[in-house]
């Protein structure tokens, strides 16, 4: 048990935060530090240039991707190593944001799935922020039960022509490309009859459009294909293996390791400190809860990437991350307005107490709760993967997708 | 950075473990529920030879001198068993203060004997109800003899000796005294946990020992419990873990409606609940485990982290392992209820979770 770097770590640190200090925008920290939870938000710059340009240069020295392997961009560091560097990073990694999808799932789809030349293609473009990636896996009637989708992809030649709609694509409008999940044969098991492709998204035939969301943004939107053409150069994996490509995406999804999530709770130690409210006992008494829940998650990271370094697989463990930090950042939210008192409904720019950042956290964290496997998918996946209780019953597993019961079906 | 136990800690815990399901099967846990006995003396003798308590004293003065990532362990299979020994207050209290606070001469004539567990030590604080502070204490010091009256004190049978927070000429002080010298009096209390007995132990002019510097007392017990929190979180978590391995196990084997209970959501999804607090709980003993053994000035954060977490962790896993069982949960016979007793037990001894709250926003307020 060694919580110190060892004299290799500390010299990777060191090297990280020189180049840090020599090449981070300086410029935005302030308002990094201050944009809200979950999306990036400057008002002083186009968040797209900054975030590409951010991208860029990391990428010109090598800690765009440091954890891939050197001939897709990356530059083949040890998980330690990618943890040091995001500490080092801290702030400025919210300017990644746009490229997170792309980074975090659609990335390691590909390097899993594609040829040997898509790879080399197309990974160091998604490295150095050239291209942005988005994941279209959710449609009006199927998130959860993602194998329920209903998007038809048809083989004409050596192309697939697409029809349907996707939703809640995040960030479509910015995307160069998206990994998408279709339906290939509705007559077998739903499971079954899926295939992944990756789209350009300036292919003819697809349409976005923006969904105003709940917190006055629009990240998320519609997408919609009409006979959209995809080269069969473009599938990932067999026609009819597309769950298990779109369990590669998942999995990365879930992974998140680095205890990089942000919880609110540092930030609710400073709003308590300047109210001068930390000697308050029932103050103490709810800050000290959410203080021993954000630095579990944090250790719980810590020991995944101990196991992680020992060559041991991640496994569904790291489910914890998200499903404790969406309900922890929603009560700090409350609980912070709760003591700027009747301040706290203040949105007004200039006026909002801390930048409207916790008016901003309440407003996002409902999302962090349903996005990418929600808190009761999340704790399914805990019983039945670690703690090894029975699977759910599930009526349509064995029956052809065309005739599994839809609300369409029940009249509703 | 290798925020683990090391392959060697990890054999070493599977011995303990061992042992302990071979020397301490619950049947040993209910025998001393049902007898007057103030600890059970035999396991207490097996577990002592092993000197698996004696990890962190070192080997100068009598101890094994392995360190005390060995002695979380060892806490952490003793909660999972149920262990009805006093340890809390003789090895991770009693021992850590004199180690603290002793003089050499007063580590010399009392870390061998605890070590070897052939002396018992307990730690008597409380008094009234509420919280212990130093204005509530009324036992007082004067002369070099003790008067007053402590209660509860956990293992107050079992001890030889007792070292006692009273009032004394600079403030509050640590005083050593002989249990069984003229002038001390004590008895059995029932009490919420029947596998830890408490006693109330009536001084009067007891013939006492000053360890630490006098004024110094209310430091040092404050130190001291920093250190003991997060072994005692170790004992609760192994504790917890035990909860949820029962409430799994029935949860499968269990049938209604056709299936087993394990099957049905609401159930699935508690026993996810107490998995990820058991989660929160281990992540933070670990690092107050290592704030422990490197004496790290991150150490008062740690332990208080882990306290809370493991406070939490134990009465959610002890409670919902009774709601899994159903009725069964809330008989006698069933063990379910030991291991609620249990939380509540750890839950109380070296003060309560809003005191360890408050420690927590303090040490957080120093870091940043
Ligand atoms: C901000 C945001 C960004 C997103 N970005 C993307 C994106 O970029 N790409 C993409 O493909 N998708 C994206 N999503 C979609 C997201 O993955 C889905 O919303 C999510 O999987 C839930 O699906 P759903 O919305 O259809 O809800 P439903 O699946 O209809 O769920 C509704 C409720 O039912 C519960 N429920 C469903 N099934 C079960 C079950 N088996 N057991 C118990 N409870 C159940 C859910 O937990 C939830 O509470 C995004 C969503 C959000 C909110």
């Amino acid at each position: 048990m060694n919580f110190d770097d060892t004299p290799e770590e500390a010299a990777f640190r060191a090297r990280a935060r020189a180049w840090i200090a020599e090449n981070a925008p300086r410029a935005l920290e302030a308002e990094l530090k201050l944009s809200g939870f979950g999306h990036l938000h400057l008002h002083s710059v186009d968040r797209i240039a900054a975030a590409k340009a951010w991208q860029r240069k990391k990428f010109d020295a090598g800690w765009a991707a440091p954890r891939w392997p050197k001939e897709y961009g990356g530059a083949g560091v040890s998980p330690m190593e990618y943890v040091i560097w995001q500490e080092e990073e801290g702030v400025y990694s919210k300017l990644s944001g746009p490229f997170s999808i792309g980074m975090g799932m659609c990335g390691p789809t590909v390097m899993a799935w594609a040829s040997e030349e898509q790879k080399r293609h197309l990974l160091p473009r998604l490295a150095s922020g050239e291209d942005i990636w988005c994941q279209l896996f959710s449609e009006p009637v199927a998130g959860s039960d993602l194998a329920g989708i209903r998007t038809k992809a048809e083989k004409r030649g050596d192309e697939w022509v697409i029809n349907g709609q996707k939703i809640w694509t995040s960030g479509a409008r910015d995307a160069d490309w998206g990994l998408l999940i279709t339906r290939t044969d509705p007559t077998v098991a739903k499971h079954r009859g899926l295939t992944m492709f990756f789209l350009d998204m300036k292919s003819p035939g697809v349409e976005i459009r923006p969904i105003w969301q709940m917190n006055e943004e629009s990240v998320f939107n519609e997408v919609y294909f009409t006979d959209v053409r995809i080269p069969d150069a473009q599938r990932l994996g067999a026609p009819g293996q597309g769950w298990t490509v779109a369990l590669t995406t998942l999995m990365n999804e879930r992974m998140s390791i680095g205890g990089s999530m942000p919880t609110g709770v540092p930030e609710l130690f400073e709003l308590c400190r300047e109210l001068g409210v930390l000697d308050d006992p029932a103050v103490a008494s709810r800050l000290a809860q959410f203080a021993m829940r954000a630095s579990g998650l944090r250790y719980s990271a810590f020991r995944s990437i101990s196991a992680l370094s020992r060559g041991e697989q991640p496994g569904p463990e790291n489910s914890i991350g998200k499903l404790v930090a969406g309900t922890l950042m929603q009560e700090v939210a409350q609980f912070a307005l709760d003591l700027e008192g009747e301040a706290g409904l203040i949105e007004e720019p200039g006026l909002a107490v801390d930048g409207g950042r916790f008016q901003a956290m309440l407003l996002r964290s409902p999302a962090t709760r349903i996005e990418g496997g929600s808190d009761e998918v999340l704790r399914n996946i805990i019983a039945e993967r670690v703690l090894g209780l029975p699977a759910d019953i599930r009526v349509d597993k064995d029956l052809p997708f065309n005739q599994i019961p839809t609300a369409a079906s029940a009249g509703r | 950075m290798q925020f683990d136990f090391s392959e060697e800690q990890r054999a070493l815990q599977g011995e303990v473990r061992r042992f302990f399901e071979r020397a301490c099967p619950v049947s040993t846990v209910r025998a001393l529920i049902a007898s007057d006995a103030s600890h059970d003396a035999e396991l207490w003798k097996q577990v002592s030879e092993q000197g698996f308590l004696a990890a962190a004293i070192p080997e100068d003065m009598g101890g094994v001198g392995a360190g005390y990532l060995e002695l979380c362990l060892v806490a952490e299979e003793a909660g999972r068993v149920l262990a009805p020994l006093p340890a809390v207050s003789s090895i991770y209290q009693a021992a850590e203060l004199i180690m603290i606070a002793g003089s050499h001469a007063q580590k010399q004539e009392w870390l061998p004997r605890l070590a070897s567990g052939a002396t018992i030590a307990t730690i008597a604080v409380a008094e009234a109800v509420g919280e212990a502070v130093p204005e509530t204490i009324t036992a007082r010091v004067s002369d070099g003899r003790l008067s007053g009256i402590k209660r509860p004190v956990s293992d107050g049978l079992a001890a030889d000796v007792a070292i006692v927070v009273a009032q004394a000429l600079d403030g509050i002080g640590l005083f050593l005294v002989d249990l069984s010298a003229p002038g001390v009096e004590r008895r059995p209390l029932k009490a919420v946990d029947p596998s830890r007995k408490q006693a109330e132990i009536r001084f009067d002019g007891a013939r006492c020992e000053l360890l630490g510097a006098c004024g110094e007392g209310w430091a040092l017990l404050s130190a001291m419990r920093d250190r003991a929190a997060v072994l005692v979180a170790f004992e609760q978590i192994g504790g917890a873990q035990a909860a949820l391995d029962m409430a799994r196990d029935y949860a499968l084997g269990r049938y209604a409606f056709g299936r087993p209970i394990g099957s049905f959501q609401a159930i699935k999804h508690m026993l996810a609940d107490m998995y990820v607090s058991l989660e929160l709980a281990r992540s933070n003993a670990y690092y107050g485990a290592w704030a422990l053994a490197t004496n790290a000035p991150q150490l008062p954060l740690a332990a208080a982290s882990a306290r809370v977490a493991a406070i939490q962790a134990y009465k959610l896993c002890s409670a919902n392992n009774i709601q899994t069982h159903g009725g069964m949960g809330f008989t006698w016979e069933f063990d379910c209820h030991l291991h609620y007793r249990r939380a509540r037990y750890l839950a109380s001894v070296l003060g309560t979770s809003p005191l360890w709250e408050r420690k927590l926003v303090a040490a957080y307020g120093r870091a940043a």
